[in-house]
């Protein structure tokens, strides 16, 4: 399965061109690019490893290619996703997120159900990734 | 007091509260060098006034019966400080395109000013019997519609709001950066719990956030609610899982009672379903109960305005639905159906677009082009969702993201279940334009006009897109519009 989380997951992987053009329409708005890894893609997994702290202050997009590039290298193997924070009163949150990097394959999750009173049913996402220490996941 | 104009005592020399008839004018209901203060409530109201009356007393004449008037003069007023607590008329402009020389008859734009003191903090059921109570009904006017409201920011700092708003919203779905996706179910009736599981799991898992109950999916003979959320539930979590995106199906928990619905609720939430939604119909005390309810129990509310044409879409007469949108606002819901401009639903394009300022803006400007009336400080209040939702295609999408940005969901239910290839096809089509024409804005692209040729070139990746824009290329619903703004070309004082 392909992970769709993120605002471009629908559409073909983008080149680090067009990854460019969206981290200069974030700088255009005053907001911040963070760079962001994991090996447990569950949709409520809020706290994905931080590669550093978000980039505040920054002008040159060309930076955050930069360091997209050096987190790449050791995380060729994970997810990363750009995340644009504003600080604007009464938003002080992300704007866009986006996936730029995913493992080679992508097993998916198991539904898991726990039957309850009344036919109603608990369930569970687990990442089949899951099942392996954290950054162990997604190796041969 | 059906002759309002030639009441026989109103033009004699009299003392004040001298039992008998005073034009409302006359017992301090018009004002007109009256300035309104921080504090103040303010309506501005577009009136009809019967011939013969005169369009200051008709002004006098709202202020009066939606606040502390009767028929009569009554000596009880002295027990009470009545100049504070009488309403104040003190502007009247005359409606453009209105009048002798029209089709219409002449009508007018009259403001009052309330003090604060006359509302109950937190309480749209005690603001809405004030301003909405008599005075509708009065007969001297032909006909009254409130236009607009400016809330003080003393009064609205009583109220909750959302109970999520727009950015907890996104922070609980994971999801940023682009509008949300979604879908009403179709047939609205008539289909059983385990068949209406199955709209809502092809649509979710073809790529929608949100699937959604209709307005009247209650609970009938065909489907039990219990049904109904029992296997949404199971299609949510599927969907989910096969696509790693947290979504949600708005489980109607509209019932005939409270009781009712506080059941619904607290099963919605024992599912773990992220968002209930309620109808319009159930008055505003329920849905200040429902939204304290959602506000303690972490559920997203959205907001069903169903039954609002009745009242605000012929501009003589009714509340607009920017006022009704204030109103859910302060009353806190996180999701409201707000039109689409380019719909099946009435909805001028600029009247719209003032709905959705009121929504979504920390502070929203006055603005007569909009239909904003007034400057509206929202003081910190959480930000509602709107919904644009009835009659929308894939092939819309730069006019829709053009329109309304990225906070709005788009609600696609014919547009996605009635794909030729299926309703999981419908889905990726929608998501497909919605992200290629997000992206393309972002690359700094002139959507409005490229639109057409960002879909092609999508489309031709895309199969389920390039059937949906072959399917529906030719859709569209050009009717004019009912509800437009009238406005006086000069700014009027924003009080």
């Amino acid at each position: 399965m392909r992970l769709t989380q993120g605002a471009f997951s629908f559409l073909p992987d983008l080149s680090d061109d067009e990854i460019r053009a969206q981290v200069d329409y974030g700088l255009e708005r005053g907001w911040a690019w963070a760079i962001e890894t994991t090996d447990d893609p569950h949709p409520r997994n809020t706290y994905w490893e931080m590669w550093g702290t978000p980039m505040f202050g920054l002008k040159d997009g060309a930076a955050v290619l930069y360091e997209l590039e050096a987190c790449r290298k050791g995380h060729a193997d994970q997810y990363i996703r750009l995340c644009a924070f504003d600080s604007t009163r009464g938003v002080e949150s992300i704007r866009l997120a986006f996936i730029v990097n995913r493992p080679a394959e992508e097993p998916g999750f198991a539904l898991q159900r726990q039957d309850g009173s009344g036919r109603s049913i608990r369930y569970g996402l687990k990442p089949y990734s899951a099942d392996r220490p954290q950054g162990m996941r997604y190796r041969e | 007091m059906n002759d309002l104009a030639s009441t026989p005592t109103a033009d004699k020399p009299r003392g004040r509260y001298d039992a008998g008839v005073l034009k409302y004018k006359e017992m301090g209901y018009w004002l007109p060098d009256y300035e309104p203060k921080e504090t103040d409530l303010i309506c501005v109201f577009r009136i009809t006034p019967q011939d013969g009356v005169d369009a200051e007393e008709a002004a006098a004449a709202v202020a009066g019966e939606s606040s502390t008037a009767t028929w009569t003069v009554v000596w009880t007023d002295l027990l009470t400080a009545c100049d504070s607590y009488r309403a104040k008329a003190y502007r009247v402009d005359e409606v453009p395109n209105t009048g002798p020389a029209f089709d219409t008859p002449q009508q007018y734009f009259a403001y009052v000013a309330y003090d604060l003191i006359l509302f109950e903090p937190g309480s749209i059921a005690n603001l809405t019997a004030s301003i909405i109570g008599n005075v509708f009904s009065f007969k001297p006017l032909r006909a009254c519609r409130l236009e607009d409201m400016r809330i003080p920011a003393a009064y609205v700092t009583t109220f909750p709001g959302p109970p999520t708003g727009i950015v907890v919203e996104r922070e609980r779905l994971n999801n940023y950066g682009r509008a949300l996706l979604g879908a009403t179910m179709k047939p609205k009736l008539g289909l059983s719990g385990r068949n209406y599981g199955r709209v809502v799991y092809e649509a979710l898992k073809g790529g929608l956030d949100f699937t959604k109950d209709d307005e009247n999916i209650n609970s009938q003979a065909f489907m039990h609610w219990r049904d109904r959320f029992l296997y949404c539930t199971e299609a949510v979590n599927r969907a989910s899982a096969t696509s790693g995106e947290v979504k949600g199906h708005y489980l109607n928990i509209t019932a005939g009672t409270m009781e009712q619905m506080y059941e619904r609720a607290e099963f919605a939430k024992e599912l773990g379903a992220p968002i209930v939604m309620i109808d319009l119909v159930i008055g505003y005390t329920a849905i200040q109960s429902i939204s304290k309810w959602c506000r303690d129990n972490d559920m997203i509310l959205h907001m069903h305005r169903a039954g609002h044409g009745t009242y605000t879409r012929q501009k003589n007469h009714g509340v607009s639905f920017r006022v009704i949108a204030k109103w859910l606002r302060l009353a806190g819901v996180d999701h409201l159906h707000a039109g689409t401009a380019v719909g099946k639903l009435e909805g001028d394009p600029m009247t719209v677009q003032g709905y959705y300022n009121v929504c979504r803006e920390a502070y929203t400007r006055q603005d007569l082009s909009r239909g904003l009336f007034f400057d509206q400080d929202w003081v910190d209040l959480r930000k509602v969702m709107p919904v644009a939702s009835g009659g929308i295609h894939a092939g819309q999408m730069h006019q829709l993201l053009t329109l309304f940005g990225d906070d709005v969901v788009l609600q696609f239910g014919g547009g996605t279940i009635g794909h030729p290839g299926g309703i999981q096809a419908g889905a990726i089509a929608n998501r497909v334009a919605l992200e290629t024409m997000t992206k393309a804005r972002n690359e700094g692209r002139d959507i409005a006009n490229e639109g057409p040729e960002i879909l092609e070139q999508a489309a031709k990746w895309c199969t389920p897109l390039k059937q949906a824009l072959e399917t529906w290329k030719d859709v569209t619903f050009n009717y004019a519009s009912t509800d437009t703004p009238d406005f006086v070309a000069t700014p009027t004082a924003s009080a």
